[in-house]
């Protein structure tokens, strides 16, 4: 094999593997990736029920039930809209009234949300950043107790 | 009087490490021994005083000295010793510190042990080790002083973070940290041999035991937090590719090319340019993983609350570090000779394919973890990417690596024998394919991949069995002859087959994990049964007790596997006192078999509680295939060949050996 053959063999790998790569990233930025909507962005972005989304914001006080079974029942507010969440499982440690909460999931017909994930956290300080600049930008929320640094 | 001399200490380290810079950088330009020379004393000096700094704020700790701010917010009399030494990095002010450390440490043992070295190449080392520290130490001096006092004493400290109180987590920090920080090591000899203008074989010889001993350090911690987010989550899950665990994966992955270049390029004197940037990317990526967690640009589960301001000062440090050594490499890598040349088909073309492999999923991760943020610039739109995305990128480009991983010990440096390596490893492939096809058999349910990625797993694992027993030439030689071959093979051949059998390990792991887990939520009284994977577990019922730091409300439940008591597990839910919080404790009966693994959830209104249950079938084995890496890499350092240093008769022997050349030592 010439000098010039050995480096079109490396180079058409190195191309080969880069190109498979794009190819699976461009599918995949495509189809795998999932929005964050807060309660009021729901409404004006009149997002259809069954799109997967991830919905933000505080929960709303006084909002949590739990019916005898394992289902729970929240609202999820940004102040100026409130949507009602369903969820069936435990939720994490640091959820409460009042904080802020980022759920997975989609809507339902009948306008709630349903839930298959609500996401944890570490740190009782911490505010997600997409549901801080949300609620900032909609001014109900101008940045917690000063948070303090941990691990 | 302690935290003021630790805090002295810290500055005047400061000052040193800015000695540490100017001296090398002087003395290089002027060609003058003496300033070259005192480069090495100011490392060590560096060194022992963070390490003053570091013990004082230990101190300060340990003795709950809560006039100190730092303490304050994260400790309390009342925690468990080992919770308040490793209060002292759980916390961003005192791992900061820890950080510095690592880099003054690395520096010192370059200075401390680096008589070999050629005397220039040794002060542009140190003096870029010593850059970094500088980069660093302003960094905590100016924004981050973890030796503030307060004006008046309280009483109590405010507690770390419950879920930080926990021995995995307790020394997670320090390895990765060691990791991140032992590719800066990797970095400093890029840049001083792009500033020298020269690089060889001697130069991979210095750099690989340090990446080495970096990659190690990052395995296990990586490894650590991974555990830990396992056990102590409550989420049953072990790896949810958010950006902080991406963080640190990515410098995992750079560096795991950075260690495989490094040998073609010691053993073989080519890819040195090549290799010089992945040095320089790797260490990049380290900083990035720190600016990324330290920062909270990205929603993470894993995150902590953080202070902006912050941030951008680590960006810049970033920004600092990887553009200069980018654009250095840029304006000098011209100067390097390029190395020899090599087939496609040979050890050096399998290391080339590992390279383009690991840098281009490690490149997928990159993109997958920084979109979010690209995408909010241009467009506004606030997006995540989860785990879909990675299994649908990363994935893949995995399997032809884990494919091709047997073949690359199998064959010789220089001009490779495919066949040769195919006829070596057929026992490996006919074994791979009756575990695939005993999978398909067997189970029933879950992806129809799976077995697939059973086999593959397998295979690997043979496949690093395959090289040891043609190493040893198992069954073609007396067995005397193979006994005798096997004690007089290199620890660093040994390291390679155990680290090797290790990631076929953790892909069995995985890939069970992942595809065969099941998971069932009951609400459950006492006396109640609930069946899973093969065992019946009866719910004893709750009770509350105190425990040191808080109070707990636990059930027992008794695991029967048919009809014979085996376990009993004690899920828990706690809530400590300070800082008032809850935690979730899961109960676990391990076994190789896999996991039962119990969650006590909420007390329901009619007194019965909600129970959640998974079997994570080999979970174990994700762990187990890390810590093998771990030790390969372990068996591979001690190896006499770096120990001693004993280059020229290595290079002989890979001239007269050209089969398997690396057992010839």
């Amino acid at each position: 094999m010439t000098r010039k053959q050995r480096r079109g063999v490396l180079i058409g790998t190195a191309v080969g593997v880069l190109a498979l790569a794009i190819v699976l990233v461009a599918v995949a930025l495509r189809s795998e990736i999932v929005f964050f909507h807060t309660p009021s962005d729901v409404a004006e972005k009149n997002i259809k029920p069954g799109v997967r989304f991830r919905l933000g914001g505080l929960v709303a006080q006084g909002s949590v039930k739990r019916d005898e079974g394992l289902k729970v029942f929240f609202a999820v507010t940004d102040s100026i809209k409130t949507i009602k969440v369903a969820y069936q499982g435990e939720l994490p440690d640091l959820f409460r009234e009042g904080q802020g909460v980022v759920t997975d999931g989609k809507l339902l017909p009948d306008g709630r949300f349903l839930a298959d994930n609500v996401l944890a956290k570490h740190d009782e300080n911490y505010m997600p950043p997409e549901v801080a600049d949300a609620l900032k930008k909609k001014g109900v929320w101008k940045g917690g107790p000063p948070g303090q640094g941990s691990q | 009087m302690t935290v003021e001399l630790g805090h002295f200490a810290l500055m005047l380290a400061f000052v040193v490490a800015l000695a540490q810079v100017g001296l090398p950088a002087l003395g290089l330009a002027r060609n003058d021994v003496g300033l070259v020379a005192a480069t090495r004393s100011a490392a060590l000096v560096q060194c022992g005083l963070l390490a003053v700094s570091f013990a004082a704020l230990t101190y300060a700790y340990v003795t709950s000295d809560f006039s100190v701010k730092n303490v304050w917010l994260n400790s309390h009399s009342a925690k468990p010793m080992l919770y308040k030494v490793s209060g002292v990095w759980g916390n961003h002010e005192g791992s900061m510190l820890l950080w510095v450390l690592t880099v003054a440490l690395f520096g010192a043992a370059v200075a401390a042990f680096g008589n070999n070295l050629p005397d220039r190449l040794r002060a542009a080392v140190l003096g870029v080790q010593g850059l970094i520290g500088v980069a660093f130490l302003a960094f905590i001096i100016f924004t981050s002083n973890p030796f503030e006092r307060l004006p008046e004493v309280p009483l109590d400290g405010k507690g770390l973070n419950p879920i930080l109180q926990d021995p995995a987590l307790a020394f997670h920090p320090p390895f990765l940290y060691a990791g991140y920080v032992g590719f800066s090591m990797a970095f400093s000899f890029a840049v001083a041999a792009l500033i020298e203008g020269r690089v060889d074989a001697a130069w991979a010889r210095w750099v690989r035991p340090w990446t080495l001993l970096a990659w190690m350090c990052l395995t296990i911690g990586i490894a650590m937090g991974s555990w830990w987010a396992y056990y102590e989550l409550g989420w049953g899950g072990w790896w949810f590719w958010d950006p902080v665990e991406n963080a640190s994966f990515m410098p995992w992955l750079a560096g795991t090319a950075l260690l495989h270049s490094a040998i073609v390029m010691e053993k073989r004197e080519a890819l040195s340019v090549w290799t010089i940037l992945l040095a320089i990317v790797t260490f990049s990526l380290s900083l990035m993983g720190t600016f990324l967690v330290r920062s909270g640009v990205l929603s993470s589960v894993h995150a902590f609350a953080v202070d902006p301001e912050r941030g951008v000062f680590i960006l810049a440090i970033m920004v600092f570090f990887t553009g200069g050594g980018l654009a250095l490499y840029a304006w000098r890598a011209q100067e390097l000779r390029q190395g020899g040349l090599f087939a496609p088909i040979s050890r050096e073309g399998g290391l080339v394919l590992n390279n383009i492999l690991l840098t281009t999923s490690c490149a997928t991760v990159l993109i997958g973890t920084l979109y979010p943020l690209a995408l909010e610039a241009v467009s506004g739109a606030k997006i995540s990417v989860g785990p879909p995305y990675f299994n649908l990128t990363f994935g893949p480009l995995m399997v032809p690596l884990l494919l091709a991983l047997p073949f690359g010990p199998a064959l010789a440096w220089k001009r490779g024998d495919l066949a040769a390596a195919a006829e070596r490893l057929w026992w490996v492939a006919a074994l791979c394919l009756l575990v695939t096809l005993g999978a398909y058999a067997m189970l029933y349910r879950g992806p129809w991949l799976a077995p697939l990625g059973l086999g593959l797993g397998v295979w690997v694992i043979a496949g690093a069995m395959a090289d040891w027993g043609f190493r040893v030439k198992l069954f073609k030689a007396p067995f005397a002859e193979s006994l005798r071959r096997a004690r007089n093979l290199p620890r660093s051949a040994y390291g390679t087959v155990v680290a090797h059998a290790g990631v076929g390990v953790m892909v069995v792991g995985i890939v069970a994990m992942t595809a065969y887990q099941t998971e069932i939520v009951q609400r459950m009284n006492p006396g109640d049964k609930a069946q899973i994977a093969g065992y019946t577990v009866e719910f004893k019922g709750a009770e509350v007790r105190p425990g040191p730091n808080y109070s707990e409300e636990f059930a027992r439940a008794i695991v029967f596997r048919g009809g014979v008591q085996v376990a009993e597990i004690v899920p828990s839910k706690r809530l400590y006192t300070a800082p008032r919080q809850r935690t979730t404790e899961a109960g676990i009966h391990a076994s190789w078999r896999g996991d039962l693994y119990g969650i006590l959830g909420n007390r329901l209104k009619d007194g019965s509680y909600a129970v959640r249950l998974y079997f994570n079938p080999l979970v174990r084995l994700i762990w187990l295939g890390t810590l093998l890496m771990f030790l390969g890499g372990l068996l591979s350092l001690s190896d006499r060949r770096l120990r001693v240093g004993a280059p020229r008769r290595v290079t002989r022997d890979v001239a007269t050996a050209p089969v398997a050349p690396s057992a010839a030592s």
